[in-house]
């Protein structure tokens, strides 16, 4: 078979393009450390939240020095909690998971990004920066009220967080 | 000297029954890419508020028919229509059953118009019946099973199609036992196999578990399984889409360009590599999705970048094909060679523009791709603007090119108006370039795709590259110049129908450059390369199903069914809700206009 000169040439910085194409993705795993939404998670019964011990009040409590976990329940058409306040220049972990149908969780201009799978629990983890106001939108379909499926997650100071955990008596 | 004879004969007259199908495909599939641009436009103003004709609840109703009529139904019957005319022209012998040929072509229009009819009913709220569960159609939102029943009768055709395609091709073979496979041919037979290997996975989730659900045969689904199988499809399908783009590039564009395909052997590797790569890489689509282990998404990420091989291999050899038309032309320079190409032809200026938004797509897929850096753009209305480069201006600007010059051929009648079709295109070009821009620029501020009202009553979206609304006003002419351009394609074609029947109108393909006998033998060995291909997937797919199955059984456990075409009680249950956020974004809005 003939293959041009040119072709050749060009067939090898595809390769190469390929190649370093992978080779920023598996950086952006091994040196900043993006982690996927993956399989952490033991599935769950979606219609019976209520009887989980995360999820039938989920809200965001501390698990280490510096360490939040942020329970979520995603709904049509809705987010549990909402808003969910998480203390700034912090690691949070967001547990996510849906009472009935698949929704999305993303909170807008982030990649904080996961969809929501009855049945399973997505787990999402950021670092928190300085205390601001960001919204929470479903990004998948989720019926014909999907539009006003909204809500928001408020990065506080440590203070004022901890002064709003204490006022839930928690 | 074989040219001589063909040029005297169109396909019409050589294959009027065929040309009859092929003329019947067509307008099938322009009847719907009419349909989906009626609701293009529709959602395009009502996304972008300003135009708003319908409920919001019903802008679901719009974007499940859009994305249908124009993914499924515009393309299938344009690719069925085209490989029929590809695969009897290139082995120059009629198909083995006329009869046979008709019957899919039924079963594809009966089964496209159950699916049509369950999705349209959702826009009448006295009848009990509504499919408004998007293109994907993710459980457990549950359209009505003549949803379902619609889709299985039409993909059931299409194998049919691809079964009398390879009797013929058979036929042909027995015929002339030592010749290599025409080239169309080859890729006919190559795209088929693909597809029979893709859409047995959405075909098994559509019959085992959708349909008798739908019918209340078993109480619940698998979310992620029915999802997995979806995408086992869903991405090889956008190959589908693209692979009758790339047989008119390979094997009319250089005729075009007044030259000839660049090498037969290379267009032959590229589709064999669509064959092997097209399916093991579904599970990007779920880079997100919790319940699939980070090394499986990880896998279908590597297979995805190679399968930017083959695009990259078209690339290079349709550029040098045209580069090669241009110069037999008397193109000279460097770049020079340009000017010398029949750019006054809608069908040529059509198929290069497509092309060069398919580079522009490339370049948005591999973002897409990107395993981390999806994160940014995953369900935001990027996606979208990526799909419309790719399925939306390669393929759908590629097709009404394409038409341009073989709708002669098959019918004996000369376009209406060539002016009013080169115009056409360009403004499709042109409209797209506004609207996907916009649309990528909007992805990446984290406005959602699939949404009836992108704006939200809590918060502003961050501004970039120009705020929101300046981006809604691109996307808003750019749909309306896109909707323009469809109807003037759909009325020049009907004119063009009006037109008396002449002849001459014949445009022989010549062969490659580089022919047939330069590509190894191997390369035609369709059962090795479907073996290595079924291989592939097994390899990519068997671990993450059973670790799928195995986590969420069978049939899911503990998940509802959220039908949304039982109507009173959910109707009753959005039309309590809509009120309330419609409340709390009036109230949002007056407090603005408090501020300001």
């Amino acid at each position: 078979m003939h293959i041009h000169a040119y072709e050749k040439l060009w067939l090898a910085c595809s390769v190469l393009l390929i190649l370093f194409l992978i080779g920023t993705v598996t950086y952006g795993a091994v040196g900043p450390g993006i982690a996927m939404v993956a399989d952490s998670e033991q599935p769950i019964d979606a219609q019976n939240l209520d009887e989980s011990e995360r999820f039938a009040d989920p809200g965001v409590e501390q698990v280490g020095e510096n360490e939040y976990a942020a329970y979520v329940v995603a709904y049509q058409f809705g987010f549990t909690p909402d808003p969910i306040v998480v203390p700034a220049n912090s690691t949070v972990t967001f547990y996510v998971t849906s009472r009935d149908v698949t929704h999305g969780f993303e909170v807008a201009g982030t990649n904080a990004n996961t969809m929501v799978i009855p049945g399973e629990v997505a787990t999402l983890t950021v670092e928190t920066a300085e205390p601001q106001e960001y919204g929470l939108l479903c990004n998948e379909y989720c019926g014909a009220a999907h539009h006003a499926m909204e809500g928001k997650v408020n990065v506080v100071s440590q203070s004022e967080f901890e002064s709003r955990q204490g006022g839930d008596g928690e | 000297m074989s040219e001589a004879i063909e040029g005297d004969r169109s396909f019409v007259d050589k294959f009027p029954e065929e040309a009859r199908i092929v003329r019947s495909a067509f307008l099938s599939s322009f009847f719907a890419l009419l349909l989906g641009a009626v609701f293009g436009i529709i959602q395009t103003l009502h996304r972008t508020d300003v135009a708003r004709i319908i409920p919001s609840t019903d802008y679901y109703t719009v974007l499940t028919a859009h994305g249908v009529f124009l993914v499924i139904s515009f393309t299938i019957f344009f690719l069925v229509g085209l490989f029929t005319w590809a695969l009897t022209r290139s082995l120059d012998r009629p198909l083995v059953n006329i009869k046979i040929t008709w019957t899919w072509y039924a079963l594809m229009a009966i089964g496209m118009t159950m699916t049509g009819v369950s999705i349209l009913a959702g826009f009448v709220s006295s009848i009990d019946m509504s499919a408004d569960v998007l293109y994907t159609f993710y459980a457990p939102l549950q359209a009505h099973p003549l949803f379902y029943t619609g889709l299985a009768v039409f993909i059931v055709g299409s194998w049919i199609a691809g079964a009398d395609w390879f009797r013929t091709f058979l036929a042909w073979k027995r015929e002339h036992p030592d010749e290599r496979i025409p080239l169309q041919t080859f890729m006919v037979l190559t795209t088929m196999a693909m597809w029979y290997i893709a859409s047995s996975a959405v075909a098994a989730s559509v019959l085992l578990f959708l349909l008798p659900w739908s019918l209340g045969f078993i109480d619940q689904v698998n979310p992620t399984l029915t999802r997995t199988l979806f995408w086992f499809f869903g991405h090889p399908v956008v190959y589908f889409w693209l692979m009758p783009a790339y047989l008119l590039w390979y094997t009319v564009l250089p005729r075009i360009a007044g030259g000839r395909l660049f090498s037969d052997p290379l267009a032959r590797v590229v589709f064999v590599l669509f064959l092997l790569l097209s399916t093991p890489v579904g599970i990007h689509h779920q880079y997100l999705d919790p319940g699939i282990a980070e090394g499986f998404k990880f896998i279908s990420m590597t297979n995805t970048m190679f399968l930017l091989l083959p695009s990259l291999l078209t690339a290079f050899t349709v550029v040098a094909s045209v580069e090669y038309g241009a110069r037999q032309r008397g193109g000279t320079g460097l770049l020079g060679w340009l000017t010398d190409l029949p750019w006054r032809k809608p069908e040529f200026t059509g198929m290069m523009l497509a092309g060069l938004m398919f580079a522009a797509g490339g370049f948005s897929g591999m973002v897409n791709a990107g395993m981390n850096i999806n994160y940014m753009i995953h369900n935001t209305i990027w996606v979208p603007g990526h799909f419309h480069l790719t399925v939306g201006t390669a393929v759908a600007l590629t097709f009404m090119a394409a038409t341009y010059w073989i709708w002669p051929q098959i019918s004996n009648k000369p376009i209406y108006s060539r002016t009013i079709g080169l115009f056409q295109v360009v403004l499709w070009f042109i409209g797209m370039a506004l609207m996907s821009n916009a649309m990528h620029a909007q992805g990446i501020m984290g406005v959602p795709r699939r949404t009836a009202e992108p704006e939200y009553s809590g918060f502003d979206y961050p501004t970039m590259f120009g705020g929101f609304e300046e981006l809604n006003i691109q996307i808003a002419i750019g749909g309306t110049l896109l909707f323009v351009s469809t109807v003037l394609f759909i009325g020049n074609l009907v004119l063009t129908m009006g037109n008396p029947k002449v002849s001459g109108l014949a445009d022989p393909l010549p062969p490659a450059l580089s022919g047939p006998d330069d590509a190894p033998q191997v390369l035609d060995n369709l059962r090795l390369w479907v073996g290595i291909a079924l291989t592939l997937v097994v390899l990519a797919y068997a671990l993450p199903l059973a670790a799928i199955i195995n986590r969420g059984g069978l049939l899911g456990s503990g998940v509802g069914t959220y039908p949304v075409w039982l109507g009173p009680a959910f109707d009753a249950l959005v039309s309590a809700l809509t009120p309330l956020a419609d409340g709390a974004r009036d109230a949002a809005a007056a407090l603005v206009g408090v501020v300001r």
